[in-house]
């Protein structure tokens, strides 16, 4: 161990660094450089597609879809309900379609600035973390009082929402929107004008265009690598298809695109200050009328028992483009076929990519930047190539290397 | 880059594919106020046609994003579908593409698209342990969810006597659905 820095093997802990769910990187390392990287994912496959084929029916499984993620527990139900009226062929009143969306943008808010937190405790900054996370409160209490709960809303149903956004319940929103606008600019001063947070991203972490469009990455992953792929813009669905939206890709703000992890942070800020603007024009637009097509829960079920077909459905997560596939077969109760794509499942494929020829150091906010959302344990092993000697760091050696490095930085400036 | 219409896209298949397209479905719907349109096409080919298909969709757009593949167990036959999305970046230009293939179980076998999509690799690895489905030439064969101590031969998502049901456990005061057994 002691003859060089180049013998270490790194699994770090059962818990990734990054986020606090468990996936396995093992990581080659050539001294300080990483060479190679391999995904070991898995450790929480919770078998959620299977209860839906096998013992749920389509209504309870909308419930166990908003539970495939803590974080995002709207894109699930959405993009679900969307396969299942595309599969039976039921329609969606308008007013719904604009809750729908204020719903997922008030998720969007909370989960990029979730992320900002994070992001910022990886690299040392936790005056910033709590800061950000303090910020997020206000988007949660919104949340909450919209919809009766923090994170897990059921506000989703098949044919619409469950409940009404209110005339009475208008000015807290404006005010919480009125808040954020507010706070914008702090934030951006935060992330992209200080000089430390530049030094410990710029040019870390890099995906190329090229590699983006070949390993099919989505989300805020593949839109600051310069993609313009964003299922809002793409895809004709929900109250979005009537707002023009436009992909957000760092060139906007930074007239480059150069793919790194600062470039990610560029994308979600920018998007909070979208989804604000998203959420403000669907109050102005939003048509009055019902919420819901069929409220009679049990002629619904009744329904979706003779239904026979299939349907897809997409939306755009925070992460990313979810996508549901259903299959329903008349007679049965249980759906026939579920496929569910979360969005990290693709960014994963672009980490390797994204660590080679970078730093040990510089693992954890890499790693952090495509924001995976796992529902998983992480370890990286650290083998070295040459010697093949494999060592164990633990997760608080790790972030500890993660922050020497922008002290380190942060001293130079000084 | 030339956008086609939905019609178009299957006439494209049609005249590529020849006796090996088997039919196709769009489906096509209004949403919110504005009525814009979104859009669903279902392609249905022979296996034999089936990289063919995946390269014919590669020369309508360069990089075609392949979102997932899903599968059914459909009695004697595996269903296979490959959910691409053409033409994102383009305001609500996007549609969504399902290329079906159905493969006997006896022969449950389909080659592997990585060379053309290489972020096709995950869900190649999930469809193989998942669904008992071999692609042929996948350059990383190993399980990609389910742990090393998963017993060999049996298919979570399969609804024959190769599916998981030794392994299902009812709870007490539970009902068991569909071969489960009650303890």
């Amino acid at each position: 161990m002691s003859e060089a820095k180049t013998s270490y093997t790194i699994p770090i802990g059962p818990i990734h660094p990054a986020v606090h769910e468990p996936i396995r990187l093992d990581i080659g390392v050539d001294g300080e450089e990483i060479v190679d990287v391999d995904i070991a994912a898995g450790q929480v496959h919770r078998g959620i597609e299977w209860i839906g084929m096998n013992r749920n029916n389509p209504i309870q499984s909308i419930y166990l879809a908003e539970r495939v993620c803590g974080i995002c527990s709207a894109c699930h139900p959405f993009t679900f309900v969307q396969a299942i009226e595309q599969a039976v062929g039921i329609e969606v009143p308008e007013r719904a379609e604009y809750i729908r969306v204020i719903i997922a943008e008030l998720e969007r808010i909370h989960s990029h600035l979730l992320w900002a937190g994070v992001a910022a405790h990886e690299i040392g900054f936790d005056s910033v973390f709590y800061l950000v996370w303090r910020i997020r409160e206000k988007v949660m209490d919104l949340t909450e009082y919209l919809t009766g709960n923090r994170n897990s809303k059921a506000m989703y149903q098949i044919g619409g929402v469950r409940r009404d956004i209110t005339e009475e319940q208008l000015p807290k929103v404006k005010e919480t929107l009125e808040y954020y606008r507010g706070v914008f600019n702090q934030l951006k001063t935060v992330f992209l004008e200080d000089m430390t947070v530049r030094m410990r991203t710029r040019n870390v972490g890099i995906l190329k265009t090229e590699d983006a469009l070949r390993l099919t990455a989505v989300g805020p992953t593949a839109r600051a690598s310069g993609v313009p792929k964003d299922v809002r813009q793409d895809h004709a669905y929900g109250a979005y298809a009537d707002l023009d939206i436009k992909a957000i890709t760092p060139d906007v703000l930074t007239g480059t695109v150069v793919g790194d992890v600062y470039d990610r942070i560029v994308v979600r800020l920018l998007e909070v200050k979208q989804s604000v603007e998203i959420i403000e024009r669907c109050l102005v637009e939003m048509p009055p009328g019902a919420i819901l097509t069929e409220p009679k829960i049990a002629k619904l079920l009744a329904m979706l028992k003779k239904a026979e077909g299939e349907g897809v459905g997409r939306t755009e997560a925070p992460r990313g483009e979810c996508l549901h596939y259903v299959r329903l077969e008349a007679g049965e109760e249980t759906l026939t076929t579920w496929k569910i794509r979360a969005p990290t499942y693709v960014n994963l494929m672009a980490i390797p990519t994204m660590l080679k020829g970078g730093q040990i150091a510089d693992v954890p906010i890499t790693f952090a930047s495509i924001d995976p959302c796992l529902s998983c344990t992480n370890r990286a092993v650290v083998v070295d190539t040459k010697t093949n000697k494999r060592a164990l760091l633990t997760n608080e050696e790790l972030h500890y290397l993660c922050v020497e490095k922008t002290r380190k930085l942060s001293d130079k400036l000084a | 880059m030339e956008m086609l219409s939905p019609e178009e896209i299957v006439e494209s298949f049609k005249t590529a594919l020849g006796s090996d397209f088997i039919n196709s479905k769009i489906y096509q719907k209004e949403v919110a106020i504005k009525k814009n349109l979104s859009t669903s096409i279902w392609i249905y080919v022979k296996k034999e046609a089936f990289r063919k298909a995946v390269e014919h969709i590669c020369e309508l757009q360069k990089y075609p994003h392949l979102s997932v593949i899903s599968s059914s167990d459909r009695g004697d036959i595996i269903e296979l579908i490959y959910h691409f999305s053409m033409y994102y970046g383009h305001h609500l230009k996007a549609l969504s593409l399902g290329l079906r293939v159905d493969l006997p179980k006896n022969d449950s076998k389909i080659p592997t698209i990585t060379d053309i999509i290489p972020g096709a690799i995950f869900t190649e690895r999930e469809t193989q342990e998942m669904m008992g489905v071999e692609v042929v030439d996948i350059p990383d064969s190993r399980r990609l969810f389910l742990p090393e101590d998963f017993p060999e031969g049996v298919y979570p998502w399969r609804k024959d006597e190769t599916g998981p049901h030794d392994m299902l456990r009812v709870l007490p005061g539970r009902r068991g659905t569909k071969g489960e057994q009650n303890e």
